[in-house]
């Protein structure tokens, strides 16, 4: 005795109607909201790169502004010269909320044998990505980082235990630990800022605090033009002009964290 | 009648040990080891007055409001007793709702900021903050990363 492939799929057909008829008894609309996108209102942040403006001055300039106001330590060149450290030290210990890098870094798998010849020794403002579907969020054991209804990818240093689960994840290295107590390595501590201590990862919070003040993030008023900031959601902000008027790329979108920082080339 | 049977014979009487305590000299040493060592914090300050904390007020900030404006955020006693919650209150209030102003009990709006608001009245980090934390030998770890601003404070009043 038993049962065909054919009462058993016709079977299986009914009790999966019925799944559906009994979530929409317990749980009306639910199981719509879990599948649908969700609307977007609010404030959404984010950040577009003008290249074509962006010159290794500006983007001196822009990292020079980041890095004084948040107390960034500097351990490439040490305000102490006794501090200066062997070159592997200074790659391992190196702090980044924003720096630049070469194009077949940035966007990685986006080379090509033959490129444009204004690609030769550009160098691409980066920083953190705010992504829309952050890994470093996923990954953190603590919630010492999460994501903020305006979209900022934000970090809770007291609750960071130095795990560095997201500094694995982050596909876009913008994240960075302290192996040591950074404050003998910046050159000028601004004292409305916190520094870090020895343990935690840091990165780049979109200038929140200025942000509450109705600033502009630091890199962003620094630039003069090169960097455009402003609300995804809002039809006539800053970003979504030049996002109409402009093809941008983002880096590596193909792993699904959705960045939101966006590249005019 | 339970001990009808024991392992030296039936109805066998437990044989006694003697109670005392063996290699004494041993004993004594470790023992008078253990209490200088751990007798050492007691005897070492015993005798030693130490003074109740006064914590300061004059700081130049302070010494600018008029006397009746010389208020705490809460009152006087209540923050002496609570002000280590209402900074962790703080701090979960403005890092994860990113809500940055704190209402008094008076209805006051005022900044929740340790470094931006507290240090700006309070400028005098190891005569205020440091004199009853090292008195009751707490370490709070906030200064770990926020800026007790003192030396400003200092340099500001010797020119």
């Amino acid at each position: 005795m038993g049962i065909n492939r054919r009462d058993f799929l016709k079977l299986a057909g009914l009790l999966g109607l019925g799944g559906k008829a009994a979530f929409e008894l317990v749980l009306p609309g639910e199981v719509e909201a879990a599948v649908a996108r969700t609307e977007a209102t609010g404030t959404r942040w984010a950040v577009v790169v003008d290249m074509r403006k962006l010159t290794d001055k500006v983007a001196a300039r822009c990292i020079e502004a980041c890095h004084s106001l948040h107390n960034v330590p500097n351990y490439l060149e040490p305000p102490d010269p006794k501090l200066a450290l062997s070159e592997d030290l200074k790659n391992r210990w190196q702090i980044k909320w924003i720096w630049t890098d070469v194009y077949e870094h940035a966007f990685v798998g986006f080379e090509q044998d033959h490129k444009w010849d204004k690609l030769q020794g550009m160098n691409f403002l980066l920083l953190c990505n705010h992504c829309d579907n952050p890994p470093c969020v996923r990954v953190c054991p603590t919630q010492a980082t999460y994501r903020r209804p305006d979209g900022i990818v934000m970090m809770d240093m007291h609750r960071c235990i130095g795990c560095r689960f997201c500094m694995a994840g982050c596909p876009y290295a913008a994240r960075s630990f302290n192996w040591r107590d950074p404050r003998p390595y910046i050159a000028k501590i601004n004292p409305n800022y916190p520094t870090r201590e020895i343990g935690v990862v840091e990165k780049c919070l979109l200038c929140e605090e200025r942000l509450a003040q109705g600033q502009q993030p630091a890199c962003v008023e620094a630039s003069g033009g090169a960097l455009i900031f402003g609300n995804l959601n809002e039809e006539n902000s800053p970003v979504r002009a030049a996002l109409r008027a402009h093809y941008t790329i983002r880096r590596k979108p193909y792993l699904g964290t959705n960045p939101q920082v966006y590249y005019i080339v | 009648m339970a001990d009808y049977k024991n392992e030296f014979g039936w109805f066998a009487p437990k044989p006694t040990v003697e109670k005392k305590i063996y290699s004494l000299k041993a004993v004594a040493v470790g023992l008078g080891i253990f209490l200088v060592v751990f007798g050492a914090p007691l005897l070492l300050n015993m005798g030693q007055v130490h003074p109740v904390p006064q914590p300061s007020l004059d700081t130049p900030a302070i010494q600018k409001l008029a006397e009746k404006e010389r208020q705490c955020v809460e009152p006087t006693e209540w923050m002496r007793a609570n002000h280590m919650q209402l900074l962790w209150d703080w701090r979960e209030q403005v890092v994860r709702t990113g809500e940055r102003y704190y209402t008094t009990s008076q209805g006051k709006k005022v900044l929740a900021s340790l470094s931006n608001n507290c240090m700006e009245c309070h400028s005098n980090k190891s005569q205020f903050c440091d004199q009853c934390h090292n008195y009751v030998a707490v370490a709070p770890n906030c200064w770990g990363c926020h800026l007790p601003k003192e030396q400003n404070v200092a340099k500001a009043e010797g020119k």
